[in-house]
C-alpha cells in the first residue's frame, strides 16, 4: 500500500498547497514534496522485485483489486514496481522537489496555484509509472496533461496561450490515436482470450501467440501492425520523435523554468516508457519487422535535433532541441533489442531526465539574473556568476557524454547495444550515424558557452547582474551531484534495469 | 417490519412542494428564502435518500418492478435511478436559488414550482401508461414555463418564457395527438398492452400507429431539447434565471429521456415495430446525428457563455440519444448501451448543473455574459474557477473526469451494437466540444482581467462544492452508477 499512500498523500498535498496563502506556498510546497521523495527513496532501498512486470516477473509493493467491469473486461486497481519503473518513480519525485525549489525566484504571482499544480502533476506521474492496469494507467496518463497545460498557459512567456493550446492539442490527439490502437488490439484482436485489461495479462496473451483474431476485416497480422503504428505514433509525439516534435520548442520556450524541467525531465520519458511497455514488450515481432524504419527515425531525430539546436540563438531553444536529439538515442537503443541497447535506453531516460533538468534550470537561473536568454545579448557571465556558470559548464559536458557523467554511461550502453544488434539491419551504420550526433552536440554547446559565458563581461542592462541566490544554485548542485553519482556508479540503477529487461531481448549480445 | 409505499421518493418531492406552498401561504410577503431553501433541500434530500435506499435494497429491481394504480404507474430500477438524479439536481438548484433570488418577491412560488416540476419528472420516470405520461409531462412543463419567466420585469426572461410556452404547447399537442393515434391503433394506453398489440400484429392500422410513434417521438425530442424541437432551448436557457436554466437543462432533459426510454422500449418493442415498418431506432439514429452536430457546431460559434452551454446541452442530448439509436431487436447489448446513456445523464446532472451554477454565480457577482467578461476570474476566485474548470473538462470528456467514463461506456456500447459510423461522428463532435469549453478555461485562467467582486454567496458556493464533489467522486464511484444503470436498463428489456 506504500504506492497508494504516496499517490494519495501527494494529491492531498496538492490540495493543501492550493489553499494556503501565496506568501508561504513555496515553502509549503517544497516541504510537502519531501514526503513522496523520501517515500520513493525508501522504496528504492526496500526494492525486492525481479524480472519484468509485464512478463510475469515479481513485483515490488504490489496492490491489486477489482474496480468495475467495462464491456466484459474487469478494470482493476493494479500497481507495482519493477526495475524499469522504480528508477523513473525516483526520478519523478527527485525532480519535482528540485523544480519546486527552483521556482522560488521566477514565480512571483499566484504561487499557491503554481505549487499545487506541480504537486498534482507529481501525483499523476507517480500513478502513471506505477499503474499496471490499462484503464487506470490511461487516466493518470491523461491527467498529467492538465496541470502542464495550466503551468504553460498561466505562468508562461509572451506566447504562452498559443504554446499551451498547441501542447494540449498535439498530446491529446496523440493519446486518442494510442487509445484507439490499444483498444482495437485488445477488444478487437484478443477478444475473449483476456478478461481484464491489466498490462501483464495483455502482454502475456499476445506473447502466447496465435490468439489474435481478425477484426473489422483486418487479418491478425495487419491488425497488430495497425495497432502498433497507432500506439507508436501516439507515443512518438510525446517523446518527441522528429518530425512530430514541433510542439516541443514552443512549449519549452514559453513554459516557466520549473515546468520546462518537469516537461523535459519526466514528461518526455512518459513517451519512451510507454513505447517500451506497449510497443516493444507487447508486440516485439512487429517492432522487429519495422526495425529499419524505427532505427532510421531514431538516428534522424538525433541528427536533425542537433542540427536544429545548432541554428538557435535562444539558450532555452538550444536545450529544447537537444532533447529531441537525446531522445533519439533512446529510440535507437530500444529497437536494438539487445541487453545493453534496451537497458541503456532505459538508463538514458534517467540520465537525460537529470541532465536536461539541470540544463533548463541553469538557463533559468541565468535568465532570472540577466532577463535574457539570447546568446548574442551577453558574454562573460562567468565573471559575475561563477558558481552557476561552473555547474552549467559541467552539465553541458554531461550532455556531450563526458565519461564519469550519467550521460556517458547511457549513451555508451546504447551504442554498444545497437552496434551488436541483429534486429536492425546494418546496425553499425545506424550506430555510427547516431554517434556523429555527439559531435554536433559538442559543437553547439561549446559555441554557445564560449559566446555567453566566457570573455569580457558585457550585457546591455540597467540592473545589477550578480551571483544567484542560494536556493537557485542549490538544486543545480544537487542535480550535478546526482549526474556524477550515476556516471561513476551506474549500477545504482543499471543492475535492476538489466534484470527487468532481460526477458524482452533476444536480438544479439 | 415497516414497509414504505413504493412511490415514496415521488411522494416526498410532492409533499415538499406542498410544505413550501403552505409556508408561503402563511407568510406570503416574506423575501427571506432561508426557510424555503431549507424545506426544499431537506425534502429533496429525503427523496434522494429514499430512492437510493430502494435501489440498494433491491426494491423494484425485480424484472417487472412494482405496478400500482391499475398498472398506470410502475416503480423499478429505472424510475428510482432517474428520481435520484432529479432529487440531486433539485438540491443543487435549491441551494443556488437562495443566493440568486435573495431579496426577490414570490420566492415561495419559485420553490413550489420547482418541486412540483421535480415531482412531475419523477412521475414521468414511473409512467407505465401514456395517460400518466402525458399528465406527468404537463406537470413538468407548466411550472417550467413560469420558472423561465420568473423574473417578470426582465425582458429576456419574459420573452424566453413566452417562446418556451408556445413551442411547448405545440409539442404537447403533437404528443397528445400521437397518444390518441396509438390508442386508435392498439386500443390501450397501458404500455404493456400496447406492446402486446404490436406483438400480435397491427394489421392495416400500422400506418396510424406509425404516425403516432413519430408524434410521440416529437414529444420526447421537445423535452430532451433534441432536433427538431430544440430551438426553444437556447432562448429559454439564456433568458431564464441561471438556476432555472441549470434545472431545465439537467433535470428536465433527463425527464425527456426517461419518457423516451420507457415508452419506446416497453411500449413499442423494436422487433415487431421494425418488422411492421416502424423502425424507430433508425429515426433516433438520424436525430442523434442531427442533434449532436447542430448542438456542437452552434456552440462553437457563440459569444456568450450561457448560450454556449445551452447549445452544448443540445449536443449532449445527441450523445444520449445514442442510447435509443443503438438498440436493436433481441440484441444482448441493449441494456448496456441504454444503461450507459442513463449513466451519462446522471454524470451530466452534476457537471452541467455545476457549470450553469457558475454562470449563476457570475451573474450574482455582476460579471458580464461574454467569454471576455470571465477574463481573470481564476486569479480572483480560485475555488469557483477550479470547480468550473472541472465541470467544463468533464463535459468535454477529458479522461480523468466522470464525463469521460460515461461517454466511453456510451460509445463502447454503440460500437458493440455495430454503429461504428455513429461513434465516429460522436467522437469528432466530442473533440470539437473541447475547443469551445476550453475557451472558457482560457478566459478564466490565462487572460488578465479586473473585476469588482463583492459578497460571498455562501449557498451558491455550497451548491458549487456539492456539484464538484459529485463530479470528482464519480471518478472512483463510477462503478456502482454504471452497474445500477445497466442493471435497471437491462430489466426493461426482459
Amino acid at each position: 500500500m506504500i504506492i497508494e499512500t504516496l499517490i494519495g498523500f501527494t494529491f492531498v498535498a496538492a490540495l493543501l498547497t492550493f489553499l494556503v496563502p501565496d506568501e508561504v506556498a513555496n515553502r509549503v510546497g517544497a516541504a510537502l514534496s519531501l514526503v513522496p521523495l523520501v517515500g520513493t527513496l525508501w522504496m528504492w532501498t526496500q526494492f525486492d522485485g525481479s524480472g519484468n512486470a509485464l512478463t510475469g516477473g515479481t513485483l515490488a509493493f504490489e496492490t491489486q483489486f477489482d474496480l468495475f467491469a467495462l464491456s466484459g473486461y474487469q478494470v482493476q486497481w493494479f500497481t507495482g514496481l519493477d526495475g524499469i519503473s522504480l528508477p523513473l518513480v525516483v526520478l519523478t519525485a527527485f525532480l519535482t522537489t528540485l523544480a519546486i525549489v527552483s521556482a522560488w525566484t521566477p514565480i512571483d504571482s499566484r504561487q499557491s496555484q503554481f505549487y499545487g499544480l506541480m504537486l498534482f502533476m507529481e501525483a499523476n506521474l507517480l500513478g502513471m509509472f506505477t499503474a499496471l492496469d490499462f484503464f487506470v494507467w490511461f487516466v493518470f496518463w491523461e491527467a498529467t496533461l492538465l496541470p502542464m497545460y495550466f503551468l504553460i498557459g498561466v505562468w508562461g512567456g509572451p506566447r504562452r496561450k498559443y504554446a499551451a493550446i498547441k501542447f494540449f492539442v498535439y498530446t491529446n490527439v496523440a493519446s486518442l490515436l494510442m487509445f484507439v490502437g490499444f483498444v482495437a488490439l485488445t477488444f478487437g484482436g484478443l477478444g475473449d482470450s483476456i478478461d481484464t485489461l491489466s498490462l501483464p495479462e495483455v502482454a502475456m496473451a499476445l506473447d502466447a501467440g496465435g490468439n489474435v483474431s481478425s477484426f473489422m476485416g483486418l487479418a491478425p497480422g495487419t491488425l497488430k501492425l495497425v495497432a502498433f503504428l497507432a500506439m507508436f505514433v501516439g507515443f512518438a509525439v510525446k517523446v518527441p520523435v522528429a518530425p512530430l516534435h514541433t510542439w516541443l520548442p514552443d512549449a519549452h520556450v514559453e513554459a516557466p523554468t520549473p515546468a520546462s524541467v518537469m516537461l523535459a525531465g519526466v514528461l518526455l520519458k512518459m513517451g519512451t516508457y510507454a513505447m517500451l511497455r506497449f510497443n516493444f514488450t507487447m508486440l516485439p515481432d512487429v517492432a522487429s519487422d519495422l526495425a529499419i524504419l524505427i532505427a532510421a527515425l531514431g538516428a534522424f531525430s538525433v541528427i536533425y535535433g542537433a542540427i536544429l539546436a545548432l541554428a538557435q540563438e535562444d539558450l532555452k531553444r538550444i536545450v529544447a532541441y537537444s532533447s529531441v536529439s537525446s531522445m533519439g538515442y533512446v529510440l535507437l537503443g530500444l529497437i536494438a533489442f539487445t541487453e545493453f541497447g534496451v537497458a541503456g535506453a532505459t538508463f538514458q531516460m534517467i540520465a537525460h531526465g537529470l541532465i536536461s533538468g539541470l540544463m533548463f534550470m541553469a538557463v533559468g537561473v541565468i535568465y532570472n539574473t540577466t532577463h535574457t536568454r539570447m546568446v548574442g545579448d551577453m558574454s562573460g557571465l562567468a565573471d559575475r556568476m561563477p558558481v552557476t556558470v561552473g555547474i552549467f559548464v559541467a552539465g553541458a559536458f554531461g550532455y556531450m557524454g563526458l565519461p564519469l557523467m550519467a550521460g556517458f554511461a547511457g549513451e555508451y550502453f546504447i551504442f554498444v547495444g545497437s552496434f551488436h544488434s541483429t534486429v536492425i539491419p546494418s546496425a553499425p551504420l545506424f550506430t555510427a550515424a547516431a554517434m556523429f550526433g555527439i559531435v554536433i552536440v559538442a559543437g553547439y554547446l561549446l559555441l554557445a558557452m564560449q559566446r555567453t559565458l566566457f570573455g569580457p563581461f558585457s550585457l546591455d542592462a540597467d540592473y545589477e547582474v550578480g551571483a544567484a541566490p542560494f536556493h537557485d544554485v542549490a538544486p543545480l548542485a544537487v542535480l550535478l551531484l546526482a549526474v556524477i553519482a550515476l556516471g561513476v556508479a551506474p549500477d545504482l540503477f543499471f543492475d535492476m534495469i538489466l534484470n527487468a529487461i532481460a526477458p524482452l531481448v533476444g536480438g544479439g549480445a | 417490519m415497516v414497509t414504505a409505499p413504493p412511490l415514496t421518493p415521488t411522494f416526498l418531492l410532492g409533499l415538499t412542494a406542498l410544505a413550501v406552498l403552505t409556508y408561503d401561504s402563511v407568510w406570503p410577503d416574506s423575501t427571506d428564502g432561508s426557510v424555503l431553501t431549507g424545506i426544499s433541500v431537506v425534502g429533496s434530500l429525503a427523496s434522494l435518500a429514499a430512492a437510493g435506499w430502494f435501489l440498494t435494497a433491491g426494491t423494484g429491481l425485480a424484472t417487472d418492478g412494482v405496478s400500482l394504480y391499475a398498472d398506470a404507474v410502475v416503480v423499478d430500477g429505472m424510475s428510482l435511478f432517474f428520481t435520484a438524479l432529479f432529487a440531486a439536481v433539485t438540491i443543487l438548484v435549491s441551494l443556488a436559488s437562495f443566493d440568486y433570488f435573495a431579496g426577490k418577491e414570490n420566492q415561495g412560488e419559485l420553490f413550489g414550482l420547482m418541486l412540483l416540476a421535480a415531482t412531475g419528472m419523477s412521475l414521468i420516470a414511473s409512467a407505465n401508461s401514456l395517460a400518466t405520461a402525458f399528465v406527468a409531462l404537463e406537470l413538468v412543463s407548466l411550472p417550467s414555463y413560469a420558472l423561465v419567466a420568473f423574473l417578470k420585469n426582465d425582458r429576456g426572461s419574459s420573452e424566453a418564457g413566452l417562446k418556451y410556452f408556445l413551442i411547448g404547447a405545440l409539442s404537447s399537442a403533437i404528443f397528445v395527438f400521437g397518444v390518441s393515434l396509438i390508442y386508435a391503433a392498439t386500443g390501450s394506453l397501458l404500455l404493456p398492452d400496447i406492446a402486446a398489440a404490436f406483438e400480435s400484429g397491427l394489421g392495416d392500422r400500422v400506418g396510424i400507429a406509425g404516425v403516432g410513434v413519430l408524434m410521440v417521438a416529437g414529444g420526447v425530442a421537445f423535452k430532451a431539447a433534441a432536433v427538431p424541437f430544440h430551438f426553444w432551448a437556447p432562448e429559454a436557457y439564456e433568458g431564464a434565471p441561471a438556476p432555472v436554466s441549470a434545472f431545465l437543462s439537467s433535470a428536465s432533459k433527463a425527464a425527456g429521456f426517461a419518457l423516451g426510454f420507457r415508452v419506446f422500449v416497453v411500449g413499442f418493442p423494436l422487433g415487431p415495430a421494425a418488422s411492421a415498418g416502424i423502425d424507430w431506432a433508425l429515426l433516433f439514429q438520424v436525430l442523434a446525428v442531427a442533434t449532436m452536430v447542430l448542438g456542437n457546431f452552434a456552440a462553437a460559434t457563440q459569444d456568450e457563455v450561457k448560450r454556449m452551454l445551452a447549445y452544448s446541452s443540445i449536443g449532449h442530448a445527441g450523445y444520449v440519444l445514442i442510447g435509443l439509436a443503438a438498440l436493436s431487436a433481441e440484441a444482448a447489448t441493449n441494456g448496456d448501451v441504454m444503461g450507459a446513456a442513463m449513466a451519462h445523464l446522471f454524470v451530466y446532472g452534476f457537471m452541467n448543473t455545476g457549470a450553469f451554477l457558475f454562470v449563476a454565480l457570475a451573474e450574482n457577482w455582476g460579471v458580464g455574459r461574454r467569454f471576455e467578461d470571465y477574463n481573470g476570474l481564476g486569479a480572483e476566485k480560485p475555488f469557483a474557477a477550479v470547480a468550473m474548470t472541472a465541470f467544463l473538462f468533464s463535459l468535454a470528456g477529458v479522461p480523468p473526469l466522470g464525463g469521460f467514463f460515461s461517454k466511453l461506456f456510451l460509445f463502447a456500447g454503440a460500437v458493440e451494437a455495430g454503429l461504428w459510423w455513429l461513434v465516429v461522428i460522436a467522437v469528432i463532435n466530442s473533440s470539437l466540444s473541447l475547443f469551445y469549453y476550453s475557451r472558457v478555461v482560457r478566459a478564466l485562467w490565462f487572460e488578465e482581467g479586473e473585476h469588482d467582486l463583492s459578497g460571498a454567496p455562501t449557498a451558491l458556493y455550497a451548491a458549487l462544492a456539492v456539484a464538484l464533489v459529485g463530479t470528482v467522486l464519480l471518478l472512483p464511484g463510477f462503478g456502482p452508477v454504471i452497474e445500477t444503470a445497466q442493471e435497471a436498463a437491462t430489466a426493461l428489456f426482459a
